[in-house]
Protein backbone atom coordinates (compact mmCIF):
# COMPACT_ATOMS: atom_id res chain seq x y z
CA UNK A 1 0.00 0.00 0.00
CA UNK A 2 1.26 3.45 -0.80
CA UNK A 3 1.95 5.71 2.10
CA UNK A 4 0.56 9.21 2.41
CA UNK A 5 4.08 10.39 3.10
CA UNK A 6 5.03 9.39 -0.46
CA UNK A 7 2.77 12.23 -1.52
CA UNK A 8 3.11 14.67 1.33
CA UNK A 9 6.86 14.74 1.75
CA UNK A 10 8.29 17.21 4.26
CA UNK A 11 9.69 19.38 1.45
CA UNK A 12 6.24 19.64 -0.10
CA UNK A 13 4.59 20.53 3.21
CA UNK A 14 7.27 23.19 3.83
CA UNK A 15 6.77 24.78 0.42
CA UNK A 16 3.01 24.70 0.99
CA UNK A 17 3.41 26.55 4.25
CA UNK A 18 5.89 29.11 2.95
CA UNK A 19 5.85 29.11 -0.83
CA UNK A 20 8.78 30.69 -2.64
CA UNK A 21 8.29 33.36 -5.29
CA UNK A 22 4.76 33.98 -4.07
CA UNK A 23 4.26 37.60 -5.12
CA UNK A 24 2.98 39.91 -7.77
CA UNK A 25 5.39 41.01 -10.49
CA UNK A 26 4.98 44.52 -11.81
CA UNK A 27 7.27 44.12 -14.82
CA UNK A 28 6.18 40.68 -16.04
CA UNK A 29 6.38 40.19 -19.78
CA UNK A 30 3.89 37.31 -19.67
CA UNK A 31 1.02 36.53 -17.32
CA UNK A 32 -1.01 33.34 -17.47
CA UNK A 33 -4.03 32.22 -15.46
CA UNK A 34 -4.25 28.54 -14.58
CA UNK A 35 -7.55 27.13 -13.44
CA UNK A 36 -8.67 23.70 -12.39
CA UNK A 37 -12.47 24.00 -12.41
CA UNK A 38 -12.89 20.65 -10.67
CA UNK A 39 -11.23 21.65 -7.43
CA UNK A 40 -11.35 25.42 -7.82
CA UNK A 41 -7.59 25.91 -7.88
CA UNK A 42 -6.59 29.23 -9.41
CA UNK A 43 -3.09 30.33 -10.20
CA UNK A 44 -1.66 33.49 -11.67
CA UNK A 45 1.82 33.06 -13.06
CA UNK A 46 4.13 35.98 -13.86
CA UNK A 47 7.15 35.52 -16.10
CA UNK A 48 9.77 38.05 -17.13
CA UNK A 49 11.67 36.92 -20.18
CA UNK A 50 14.98 38.46 -21.18
CA UNK A 51 16.32 37.19 -24.48
CA UNK A 52 15.78 33.44 -24.36
CA UNK A 53 16.01 33.26 -20.59
CA UNK A 54 13.46 33.27 -17.79
CA UNK A 55 14.85 36.19 -15.80
CA UNK A 56 12.16 36.09 -13.14
CA UNK A 57 9.08 34.07 -12.35
CA UNK A 58 6.49 34.37 -9.59
CA UNK A 59 2.98 33.20 -8.79
CA UNK A 60 -0.11 33.92 -6.74
CA UNK A 61 -3.36 32.10 -6.18
CA UNK A 62 -5.16 29.51 -4.14
CA UNK A 63 -4.65 25.82 -4.35
CA UNK A 64 -3.96 22.62 -2.52
CA UNK A 65 -0.62 21.72 -0.97
CA UNK A 66 0.45 19.82 -4.05
CA UNK A 67 -0.27 22.58 -6.56
CA UNK A 68 1.17 25.29 -4.31
CA UNK A 69 4.37 23.35 -3.58
CA UNK A 70 4.65 22.44 -7.25
CA UNK A 71 4.44 26.11 -8.24
CA UNK A 72 6.91 27.07 -5.55
CA UNK A 73 9.52 24.50 -6.54
CA UNK A 74 8.90 25.01 -10.26
CA UNK A 75 9.54 28.75 -10.00
CA UNK A 76 12.71 28.10 -7.97
CA UNK A 77 13.92 25.62 -10.55
CA UNK A 78 13.26 27.47 -13.79
CA UNK A 79 14.44 30.89 -12.73
CA UNK A 80 17.50 31.70 -14.85
CA UNK A 81 16.92 28.76 -17.21
CA UNK A 82 16.52 29.16 -20.96
CA UNK A 83 13.12 28.63 -22.49
CA UNK A 84 14.33 25.39 -24.07
CA UNK A 85 15.64 24.15 -20.70
CA UNK A 86 12.33 24.95 -19.02
CA UNK A 87 10.46 23.12 -21.78
CA UNK A 88 12.67 20.06 -21.33
CA UNK A 89 12.08 20.10 -17.56
CA UNK A 90 8.34 20.22 -18.14
CA UNK A 91 8.58 17.07 -20.25
CA UNK A 92 10.59 15.26 -17.58
CA UNK A 93 8.30 16.43 -14.79
CA UNK A 94 5.25 15.32 -16.74
CA UNK A 95 6.75 11.84 -17.15
CA UNK A 96 7.61 11.78 -13.45
CA UNK A 97 4.06 12.40 -12.23
CA UNK A 98 2.09 10.59 -14.93
CA UNK A 99 4.17 7.43 -15.23
CA UNK A 100 2.72 4.03 -14.31
CA UNK A 101 2.05 3.91 -10.54
CA UNK A 102 3.61 0.47 -10.19
CA UNK A 103 6.92 1.56 -11.70
CA UNK A 104 9.32 3.38 -9.42
CA UNK A 105 9.71 6.97 -10.62
CA UNK A 106 13.08 8.10 -11.90
CA UNK A 107 13.78 11.62 -10.74
CA UNK A 108 17.14 11.87 -12.48
CA UNK A 109 17.94 15.36 -13.71
CA UNK A 110 14.97 16.88 -11.92
CA UNK A 111 16.75 18.08 -8.80
CA UNK A 112 14.28 19.22 -6.15
CA UNK A 113 11.35 18.48 -8.45
CA UNK A 114 11.95 14.79 -7.72
CA UNK A 115 9.98 15.17 -4.45
CA UNK A 116 6.85 14.82 -6.59
CA UNK A 117 7.72 11.23 -7.49
CA UNK A 118 4.91 9.97 -5.21
CA UNK A 119 2.21 11.83 -7.12
CA UNK A 120 1.86 9.09 -9.75
CA UNK A 121 0.48 6.81 -7.05
CA UNK A 122 -2.38 9.27 -6.51
CA UNK A 123 -4.04 9.67 -9.92
CA UNK A 124 -6.58 12.16 -8.52
CA UNK A 125 -3.72 14.51 -7.67
CA UNK A 126 -1.74 14.52 -10.92
CA UNK A 127 -3.55 17.60 -12.20
CA UNK A 128 -2.68 19.47 -9.00
CA UNK A 129 1.03 18.90 -9.62
CA UNK A 130 0.90 19.77 -13.31
CA UNK A 131 -1.28 22.90 -13.05
CA UNK A 132 1.67 25.29 -12.56
CA UNK A 133 3.50 23.69 -15.49
CA UNK A 134 0.47 23.90 -17.78
CA UNK A 135 0.15 27.52 -16.78
CA UNK A 136 3.84 28.11 -17.49
CA UNK A 137 3.48 26.54 -20.91
CA UNK A 138 0.55 28.81 -21.67
CA UNK A 139 2.57 31.82 -20.56
CA UNK A 140 5.56 30.87 -22.70
CA UNK A 141 3.59 29.94 -25.80
CA UNK A 142 1.16 32.80 -25.68
CA UNK A 143 1.71 35.90 -27.73
CA UNK A 144 -0.90 37.66 -25.65
CA UNK A 145 -0.08 39.13 -22.31
CA UNK A 146 -2.69 37.15 -20.44
CA UNK A 147 -3.25 33.52 -21.32
CA UNK A 148 -5.77 31.20 -19.71
CA UNK A 149 -5.71 27.50 -19.22
CA UNK A 150 -8.24 25.08 -17.79
CA UNK B 1 -18.37 28.13 15.45
CA UNK B 2 -19.39 26.16 18.50
CA UNK B 3 -23.16 26.28 18.29
CA UNK B 4 -24.63 23.31 16.52
CA UNK B 5 -27.30 23.98 13.95
CA UNK B 6 -30.55 22.46 15.00
CA UNK B 7 -32.71 22.25 11.93
CA UNK B 8 -36.28 21.37 12.68
CA UNK B 9 -38.05 18.75 10.65
CA UNK B 10 -41.62 17.79 11.20
CA UNK B 11 -41.50 14.10 11.85
CA UNK B 12 -44.36 11.98 13.14
CA UNK B 13 -43.81 11.02 16.76
CA UNK B 14 -44.81 7.42 16.45
CA UNK B 15 -43.19 5.10 13.98
CA UNK B 16 -44.16 1.58 13.16
CA UNK B 17 -40.78 0.11 14.11
CA UNK B 18 -37.40 1.22 15.34
CA UNK B 19 -34.89 2.31 12.73
CA UNK B 20 -32.45 -0.54 12.33
CA UNK B 21 -29.43 0.92 10.59
CA UNK B 22 -27.43 -2.32 10.77
CA UNK B 23 -30.05 -4.34 8.92
CA UNK B 24 -30.22 -1.58 6.30
CA UNK B 25 -26.44 -1.61 5.91
CA UNK B 26 -26.51 -5.36 5.43
CA UNK B 27 -28.58 -4.81 2.28
CA UNK B 28 -25.78 -2.82 0.62
CA UNK B 29 -23.05 -5.19 -0.59
CA UNK B 30 -20.52 -2.40 -1.15
CA UNK B 31 -20.68 -1.23 2.47
CA UNK B 32 -18.85 -4.33 3.63
CA UNK B 33 -15.80 -3.67 1.49
CA UNK B 34 -12.56 -2.06 2.56
CA UNK B 35 -10.69 0.84 0.92
CA UNK B 36 -6.92 1.16 1.45
CA UNK B 37 -7.26 -1.59 4.03
CA UNK B 38 -9.85 0.31 6.10
CA UNK B 39 -13.61 -0.26 6.29
CA UNK B 40 -15.36 1.99 3.78
CA UNK B 41 -16.96 5.05 5.38
CA UNK B 42 -19.08 6.42 2.57
CA UNK B 43 -19.97 10.06 3.17
CA UNK B 44 -20.43 11.17 -0.43
CA UNK B 45 -24.13 10.49 -0.70
CA UNK B 46 -25.05 13.88 -2.16
CA UNK B 47 -22.82 12.88 -5.06
CA UNK B 48 -24.32 9.44 -5.53
CA UNK B 49 -25.72 6.85 -3.15
CA UNK B 50 -24.86 3.18 -2.93
CA UNK B 51 -27.31 0.57 -4.20
CA UNK B 52 -29.16 -2.01 -2.15
CA UNK B 53 -29.17 -5.65 -3.22
CA UNK B 54 -32.76 -5.44 -4.53
CA UNK B 55 -31.78 -2.74 -7.04
CA UNK B 56 -28.71 -4.66 -8.20
CA UNK B 57 -30.78 -7.85 -8.51
CA UNK B 58 -33.51 -6.08 -10.50
CA UNK B 59 -30.94 -4.97 -13.04
CA UNK B 60 -29.53 -8.44 -13.47
CA UNK B 61 -32.95 -10.08 -13.50
CA UNK B 62 -34.15 -7.79 -16.26
CA UNK B 63 -31.22 -8.64 -18.52
CA UNK B 64 -31.30 -12.33 -17.65
CA UNK B 65 -35.03 -12.87 -17.89
CA UNK B 66 -36.97 -10.08 -19.57
CA UNK B 67 -34.74 -8.11 -21.92
CA UNK B 68 -36.55 -6.88 -25.04
CA UNK B 69 -37.43 -3.51 -26.50
CA UNK B 70 -40.53 -1.87 -25.14
CA UNK B 71 -43.70 -0.48 -26.75
CA UNK B 72 -42.85 -2.13 -30.07
CA UNK B 73 -43.00 -5.85 -29.83
CA UNK B 74 -45.83 -8.23 -30.34
CA UNK B 75 -43.90 -10.91 -28.56
CA UNK B 76 -44.12 -12.04 -24.98
CA UNK B 77 -40.73 -10.70 -23.86
CA UNK B 78 -41.48 -7.25 -25.17
CA UNK B 79 -44.75 -7.24 -23.26
CA UNK B 80 -42.95 -8.26 -20.08
CA UNK B 81 -40.30 -5.56 -20.56
CA UNK B 82 -42.93 -2.91 -21.28
CA UNK B 83 -44.90 -3.94 -18.25
CA UNK B 84 -41.85 -3.76 -16.00
CA UNK B 85 -40.70 -0.40 -17.38
CA UNK B 86 -44.14 1.21 -17.18
CA UNK B 87 -44.50 -0.38 -13.75
CA UNK B 88 -41.35 1.53 -12.77
CA UNK B 89 -42.94 4.74 -13.97
CA UNK B 90 -46.08 4.08 -11.91
CA UNK B 91 -43.94 3.50 -8.82
CA UNK B 92 -42.04 6.75 -9.33
CA UNK B 93 -45.35 8.58 -9.86
CA UNK B 94 -46.66 7.18 -6.60
CA UNK B 95 -43.42 7.98 -4.77
CA UNK B 96 -43.54 11.64 -5.85
CA UNK B 97 -47.28 12.01 -5.30
CA UNK B 98 -48.07 12.66 -8.98
CA UNK B 99 -51.71 12.43 -10.07
CA UNK B 100 -50.87 9.98 -12.85
CA UNK B 101 -47.90 8.09 -14.37
CA UNK B 102 -48.34 10.15 -17.52
CA UNK B 103 -46.96 13.09 -15.55
CA UNK B 104 -43.66 11.23 -15.15
CA UNK B 105 -41.15 11.54 -18.00
CA UNK B 106 -38.11 9.32 -17.68
CA UNK B 107 -34.88 11.19 -18.38
CA UNK B 108 -31.18 10.47 -17.93
CA UNK B 109 -31.36 12.33 -14.64
CA UNK B 110 -32.13 15.68 -13.06
CA UNK B 111 -29.85 17.50 -15.49
CA UNK B 112 -31.69 16.21 -18.54
CA UNK B 113 -35.05 16.85 -16.89
CA UNK B 114 -34.16 20.51 -16.36
CA UNK B 115 -32.73 20.79 -19.87
CA UNK B 116 -35.96 19.35 -21.24
CA UNK B 117 -38.07 22.02 -19.56
CA UNK B 118 -35.60 24.83 -20.31
CA UNK B 119 -35.50 23.84 -23.96
CA UNK B 120 -39.18 23.14 -24.57
CA UNK B 121 -40.49 25.96 -22.39
CA UNK B 122 -38.20 28.57 -23.92
CA UNK B 123 -39.06 27.44 -27.42
CA UNK B 124 -42.77 27.95 -26.82
CA UNK B 125 -43.05 30.68 -24.21
CA UNK B 126 -39.86 32.71 -23.82
CA UNK B 127 -39.05 35.93 -25.65
CA UNK B 128 -36.67 38.85 -25.38
CA UNK B 129 -37.17 40.87 -22.21
CA UNK B 130 -38.69 37.97 -20.24
CA UNK B 131 -37.11 36.82 -17.01
CA UNK B 132 -36.26 33.43 -15.53
CA UNK B 133 -35.85 33.49 -11.77
CA UNK B 134 -33.35 31.21 -10.02
CA UNK B 135 -31.54 31.37 -6.67
CA UNK B 136 -27.91 31.84 -5.70
CA UNK B 137 -27.86 28.29 -4.31
CA UNK B 138 -28.33 26.46 -7.59
CA UNK B 139 -26.24 23.60 -8.96
CA UNK B 140 -24.78 24.32 -12.39
CA UNK B 141 -27.48 22.08 -13.86
CA UNK B 142 -30.15 24.54 -12.74
CA UNK B 143 -28.18 27.54 -14.02
CA UNK B 144 -26.65 26.67 -17.38
CA UNK B 145 -29.80 25.29 -19.12
CA UNK B 146 -31.52 28.58 -18.32
CA UNK B 147 -28.53 30.60 -19.53
CA UNK B 148 -28.71 28.69 -22.80
CA UNK B 149 -32.45 29.39 -23.02
CA UNK B 150 -31.82 33.08 -22.32
CA UNK B 151 -29.11 33.21 -24.99
CA UNK B 152 -31.48 31.72 -27.54
CA UNK B 153 -34.37 34.04 -26.74
CA UNK B 154 -32.94 37.25 -25.33
CA UNK B 155 -34.56 36.59 -21.96
CA UNK B 156 -32.74 37.49 -18.75
CA UNK B 157 -31.64 35.35 -15.81
CA UNK B 158 -32.49 36.89 -12.43
CA UNK B 159 -30.81 35.47 -9.31
CA UNK B 160 -32.18 35.67 -5.77
CA UNK B 161 -29.20 36.33 -3.47
CA UNK B 162 -28.46 34.10 -0.49
CA UNK B 163 -27.62 35.07 3.08
CA UNK B 164 -24.41 34.43 5.00
CA UNK B 165 -26.09 31.35 6.48
CA UNK B 166 -26.80 30.02 3.01
CA UNK B 167 -30.55 30.68 3.03
CA UNK B 168 -32.77 32.14 0.32
CA UNK B 169 -35.00 34.70 2.06
CA UNK B 170 -38.64 34.45 0.99
CA UNK B 171 -38.99 38.23 0.72
CA UNK B 172 -35.94 38.44 -1.57
CA UNK B 173 -37.54 35.79 -3.77
CA UNK B 174 -40.87 37.62 -3.80
CA UNK B 175 -39.21 40.94 -4.61
CA UNK B 176 -37.81 39.50 -7.82
CA UNK B 177 -41.09 38.14 -9.13
CA UNK B 178 -42.02 40.74 -11.73
CA UNK B 179 -44.54 40.96 -14.56
CA UNK B 180 -41.67 39.83 -16.79
CA UNK B 181 -40.97 36.63 -14.81
CA UNK B 182 -41.97 33.67 -16.94
CA UNK B 183 -40.71 30.81 -14.79
CA UNK B 184 -38.94 30.23 -11.48
CA UNK B 185 -36.45 27.36 -11.07
CA UNK B 186 -35.35 26.59 -7.51
CA UNK B 187 -33.55 23.79 -5.73
CA UNK B 188 -35.45 22.03 -2.97
CA UNK B 189 -32.23 21.16 -1.13
CA UNK B 190 -28.84 22.72 -1.89
CA UNK B 191 -26.22 20.16 -2.89
CA UNK B 192 -23.36 22.38 -1.78
CA UNK B 193 -24.66 23.54 1.61
CA UNK B 194 -27.61 21.32 2.49
CA UNK B 195 -30.07 24.21 2.87
CA UNK B 196 -33.70 23.14 2.62
CA UNK B 197 -35.48 25.89 0.71
CA UNK B 198 -39.05 26.91 1.59
CA UNK B 199 -40.17 25.83 -1.87
CA UNK B 200 -43.83 25.58 -0.92
CA UNK B 201 -43.82 29.29 -0.06
CA UNK B 202 -41.91 30.12 -3.25
CA UNK B 203 -44.46 28.20 -5.29
CA UNK B 204 -47.44 29.91 -3.66
CA UNK B 205 -45.91 33.34 -4.25
CA UNK B 206 -45.05 32.53 -7.86
CA UNK B 207 -48.46 31.04 -8.58
CA UNK B 208 -50.13 34.17 -7.19
CA UNK B 209 -48.50 35.87 -10.18
CA UNK B 210 -49.18 33.02 -12.61
CA UNK B 211 -45.51 32.06 -12.73
CA UNK B 212 -44.84 28.32 -13.08
CA UNK B 213 -42.18 26.77 -10.85
CA UNK B 214 -39.64 24.04 -11.53
CA UNK B 215 -38.11 22.43 -8.47
CA UNK B 216 -34.71 20.73 -8.68
CA UNK B 217 -35.36 17.88 -6.27
CA UNK B 218 -32.17 15.90 -6.84
CA UNK B 219 -30.99 16.40 -3.26
CA UNK B 220 -34.40 16.36 -1.59
CA UNK B 221 -35.99 13.17 -2.89
CA UNK B 222 -33.57 10.80 -1.10
CA UNK B 223 -34.00 12.58 2.23
CA UNK B 224 -37.48 14.05 2.65
CA UNK B 225 -41.00 12.86 1.90
CA UNK B 226 -41.93 14.50 -1.42
CA UNK B 227 -45.48 15.19 -2.57
CA UNK B 228 -45.61 17.21 -5.76
CA UNK B 229 -49.39 17.60 -5.44
CA UNK B 230 -49.05 19.09 -1.98
CA UNK B 231 -46.14 21.30 -3.07
CA UNK B 232 -48.26 22.34 -6.07
CA UNK B 233 -45.11 22.66 -8.21
CA UNK B 234 -45.34 22.55 -11.99
CA UNK B 235 -42.15 20.55 -12.55
CA UNK B 236 -40.04 18.45 -10.21
CA UNK B 237 -36.76 16.86 -11.30
CA UNK B 238 -34.99 13.91 -9.67
CA UNK B 239 -32.10 11.47 -10.27
CA UNK B 240 -32.43 7.79 -9.41
CA UNK B 241 -28.75 7.40 -8.56
CA UNK B 242 -29.06 9.78 -5.61
CA UNK B 243 -32.07 7.76 -4.40
CA UNK B 244 -30.34 4.37 -4.06
CA UNK B 245 -31.28 3.58 -7.66
CA UNK B 246 -29.29 3.07 -10.85
CA UNK B 247 -27.26 5.73 -12.67
CA UNK B 248 -28.36 7.11 -16.01
CA UNK B 249 -32.04 7.38 -15.15
CA UNK B 250 -34.11 10.09 -13.56
CA UNK B 251 -37.52 11.62 -13.86
CA UNK B 252 -39.26 14.83 -14.64
CA UNK B 253 -42.61 15.25 -12.98
CA UNK B 254 -44.63 17.73 -15.02
CA UNK B 255 -48.13 18.90 -14.31
CA UNK B 256 -50.24 17.37 -17.09
CA UNK B 257 -51.48 20.68 -18.48
CA UNK B 258 -47.88 21.92 -18.75
CA UNK B 259 -46.58 18.77 -20.40
CA UNK B 260 -49.45 19.01 -22.90
CA UNK B 261 -48.49 22.61 -23.69
CA UNK B 262 -44.76 22.04 -24.11
CA UNK B 263 -43.39 21.02 -27.51
CA UNK B 264 -41.31 17.80 -27.70
CA UNK B 265 -37.71 17.91 -26.54
CA UNK B 266 -36.05 15.42 -28.86
CA UNK B 267 -37.39 13.79 -32.00
CA UNK B 268 -37.16 10.12 -32.87
CA UNK B 269 -38.81 6.79 -32.45
CA UNK B 270 -41.41 6.15 -29.75
CA UNK B 271 -42.25 9.85 -29.29
CA UNK B 272 -44.44 9.96 -32.41
CA UNK B 273 -47.96 8.90 -33.29
CA UNK B 274 -47.57 9.16 -37.05
CA UNK B 275 -44.79 10.29 -39.35
CA UNK B 276 -44.99 11.37 -42.97
CA UNK B 277 -42.58 13.66 -44.78
CA UNK B 278 -45.27 16.32 -44.71
CA UNK B 279 -46.35 16.12 -41.10
CA UNK B 280 -45.61 14.29 -37.89
CA UNK B 281 -47.99 13.99 -34.99
CA UNK B 282 -46.63 13.30 -31.56
CA UNK B 283 -47.31 10.55 -29.12
CA UNK B 284 -49.42 11.13 -26.02
CA UNK B 285 -47.95 11.82 -22.58
CA UNK B 286 -45.47 10.93 -21.31
CA UNK B 287 -43.97 9.26 -24.40
CA UNK B 288 -44.08 12.53 -26.35
CA UNK B 289 -40.91 13.38 -24.42
CA UNK B 290 -39.17 10.02 -24.68
CA UNK B 291 -37.44 9.65 -28.03
CA UNK B 292 -35.47 6.53 -28.83
CA UNK B 293 -35.05 3.32 -26.90
CA UNK B 294 -35.22 4.15 -23.24
CA UNK B 295 -32.98 3.09 -20.37
CA UNK B 296 -35.32 0.18 -19.72
CA UNK B 297 -33.28 -1.50 -17.00
CA UNK B 298 -32.86 1.90 -15.39
CA UNK B 299 -36.60 2.61 -15.31
CA UNK B 300 -37.24 -0.78 -13.76
CA UNK B 301 -34.45 -0.32 -11.21
CA UNK B 302 -35.67 3.18 -10.38
CA UNK B 303 -39.09 1.74 -9.55
CA UNK B 304 -37.53 -0.90 -7.32
CA UNK B 305 -35.42 1.75 -5.57
CA UNK B 306 -38.32 4.07 -4.74
CA UNK B 307 -40.43 1.16 -3.52
CA UNK B 308 -37.54 0.07 -1.33
CA UNK B 309 -37.06 3.64 -0.06
CA UNK B 310 -40.77 3.93 0.72
CA UNK B 311 -40.50 0.65 2.58
CA UNK B 312 -37.75 2.06 4.78
CA UNK B 313 -39.92 5.16 5.16
CA UNK B 314 -38.84 8.69 4.31
CA UNK B 315 -39.92 10.17 7.65
CA UNK B 316 -37.72 7.63 9.44
CA UNK B 317 -34.85 8.28 7.04
CA UNK B 318 -35.18 12.04 7.58
CA UNK B 319 -35.11 11.58 11.34
CA UNK B 320 -32.09 9.28 11.27
CA UNK B 321 -30.13 11.58 8.98
CA UNK B 322 -31.11 14.59 11.05
CA UNK B 323 -29.65 12.92 14.13
CA UNK B 324 -26.41 12.35 12.20
CA UNK B 325 -26.42 15.97 11.06
CA UNK B 326 -26.79 17.28 14.60
CA UNK B 327 -24.14 14.87 15.90
CA UNK B 328 -21.65 15.68 13.12
CA UNK B 329 -22.31 19.42 13.24
CA UNK B 330 -21.62 19.43 16.97
CA UNK B 331 -18.44 17.37 16.68
CA UNK B 332 -17.02 19.21 13.65
CA UNK B 333 -17.82 22.65 15.07
CA UNK B 334 -15.37 22.21 17.95
CA UNK B 335 -12.43 21.20 15.73
CA UNK B 336 -9.92 24.09 15.85
CA UNK B 337 -9.77 26.01 12.56
CA UNK B 338 -12.81 24.28 11.08
CA UNK B 339 -15.63 26.40 9.71
CA UNK B 340 -18.92 25.00 8.50
CA UNK B 341 -20.13 26.79 5.38
CA UNK B 342 -23.91 26.98 5.22
CA UNK B 343 -25.72 27.17 8.53
CA UNK B 344 -29.32 27.30 7.46
CA UNK B 345 -31.95 26.62 10.08
CA UNK B 346 -33.48 23.96 7.84
CA UNK B 347 -30.81 21.61 6.57
CA UNK B 348 -30.48 18.18 5.06
CA UNK B 349 -27.59 16.03 6.27
CA UNK B 350 -24.91 17.79 4.23
CA UNK B 351 -21.96 19.49 5.89
CA UNK B 352 -19.70 21.66 3.78
CA UNK B 353 -16.63 22.83 5.62
CA UNK B 354 -13.23 24.41 5.29
CA UNK B 355 -10.19 23.89 7.47
CA UNK B 356 -7.74 26.69 8.15
CA UNK B 357 -4.48 26.29 6.21
CA UNK B 358 -5.56 23.02 4.57
CA UNK B 359 -7.02 22.90 1.10
CA UNK B 360 -10.14 20.69 0.74
CA UNK B 361 -8.37 18.55 -1.85
CA UNK B 362 -5.70 17.62 0.67
CA UNK B 363 -8.39 16.82 3.24
CA UNK B 364 -10.02 14.53 0.69
CA UNK B 365 -6.81 12.63 -0.08
CA UNK B 366 -5.91 12.08 3.56
CA UNK B 367 -9.44 10.96 4.51
CA UNK B 368 -9.45 8.63 1.51
CA UNK B 369 -6.44 6.82 2.96
CA UNK B 370 -8.57 6.23 6.05
CA UNK B 371 -11.28 4.67 3.89
CA UNK B 372 -13.46 7.76 4.20
CA UNK B 373 -15.08 9.03 1.00
CA UNK B 374 -16.11 12.67 0.95
CA UNK B 375 -16.35 15.17 -1.88
CA UNK B 376 -14.04 18.13 -2.24
CA UNK B 377 -14.13 21.03 -4.67
CA UNK B 378 -16.83 23.33 -5.93
CA UNK B 379 -19.64 20.76 -6.01
CA UNK B 380 -20.83 22.02 -9.42
CA UNK B 381 -21.89 25.18 -7.63
CA UNK B 382 -19.18 27.71 -8.41
CA UNK B 383 -21.44 30.73 -7.70
CA UNK B 384 -22.05 29.40 -4.17
CA UNK B 385 -18.29 29.17 -3.58
CA UNK B 386 -17.83 32.69 -5.00
CA UNK B 387 -20.59 33.97 -2.72
CA UNK B 388 -18.59 32.85 0.32
CA UNK B 389 -15.25 33.90 -1.18
CA UNK B 390 -13.78 30.41 -0.98
CA UNK B 391 -12.28 28.33 -3.78
CA UNK B 392 -13.72 25.05 -2.59
CA UNK B 393 -15.05 23.12 0.39
CA UNK B 394 -14.87 19.62 1.76
CA UNK B 395 -18.33 18.08 1.96
CA UNK B 396 -19.57 15.18 4.05
CA UNK B 397 -23.07 14.11 3.07
CA UNK B 398 -24.97 11.42 4.88
CA UNK B 399 -27.33 8.70 3.72
CA UNK B 400 -29.80 6.41 5.39
CA UNK B 401 -27.11 3.78 6.12
CA UNK B 402 -24.59 6.04 7.86
CA UNK B 403 -23.91 5.70 11.56
CA UNK B 404 -22.64 7.72 14.48
CA UNK B 405 -19.53 5.55 14.43
CA UNK B 406 -18.88 6.87 10.93
CA UNK B 407 -19.24 10.44 12.19
CA UNK B 408 -16.56 9.56 14.75
CA UNK B 409 -14.38 8.07 11.99
CA UNK B 410 -14.67 11.36 10.11
CA UNK B 411 -13.65 13.30 13.21
CA UNK B 412 -10.67 10.97 13.76
CA UNK B 413 -9.71 11.32 10.10
CA UNK B 414 -9.78 15.10 10.37
CA UNK B 415 -7.46 14.86 13.37
CA UNK B 416 -4.97 13.10 11.08
CA UNK B 417 -5.34 15.91 8.58
CA UNK B 418 -4.55 18.49 11.26
CA UNK B 419 -1.63 16.38 12.44
CA UNK B 420 -0.05 16.34 8.98
CA UNK B 421 -0.67 20.00 8.27
CA UNK B 422 -0.30 21.24 11.85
Amino acid sequence: MTDLRDLYQEVILDHNKSPHNYREMADASRIALGHNPLCGDKMKLYVRIEGDRIADVAFQGSGCAISKASASIMTDTIKGKTLAEAEALYGKFHDLVTGPPDVKADGAGLGKLAVFSGVREFPARVKCATLPWHTLEMALKSANEVAKTE
Amino acid sequence: MSTATKPSLKIPEARARAYDVESLRAQFPILSRTVHGKPLVYLDNANTTQKPRVVIDADRRYYEEENANIHRGTHWLSEKATEAYEGGRAKVARFLGAASPKEIVFTRGTTEAINLVASSFSQAFLKAGDEILITGLEHHSNIVPWQLACERTGARLVVVPITDDGEVPVDEFEKRLTPRTKLAAVSHVSNALGTINPVKQFIALAHARNVPVLVDGAQAAPHLPIDVTDLDCDFYAVSAHKMYGPTGIGALYGREEWLEKLPPYQGGGDMIASVTFEKTTYNVLPWKFEAGTANIAGGIGFGVAVDWLSGVGLPAVAEHEHELLVDATGKLSVIPGLTIVGRAKEKAAVISFVLENVHPHDIGTILDREGIAIRTGQHCAQPVMDRFGIPATARASFGLYNTREEVDALVAGLAKVSEMFG
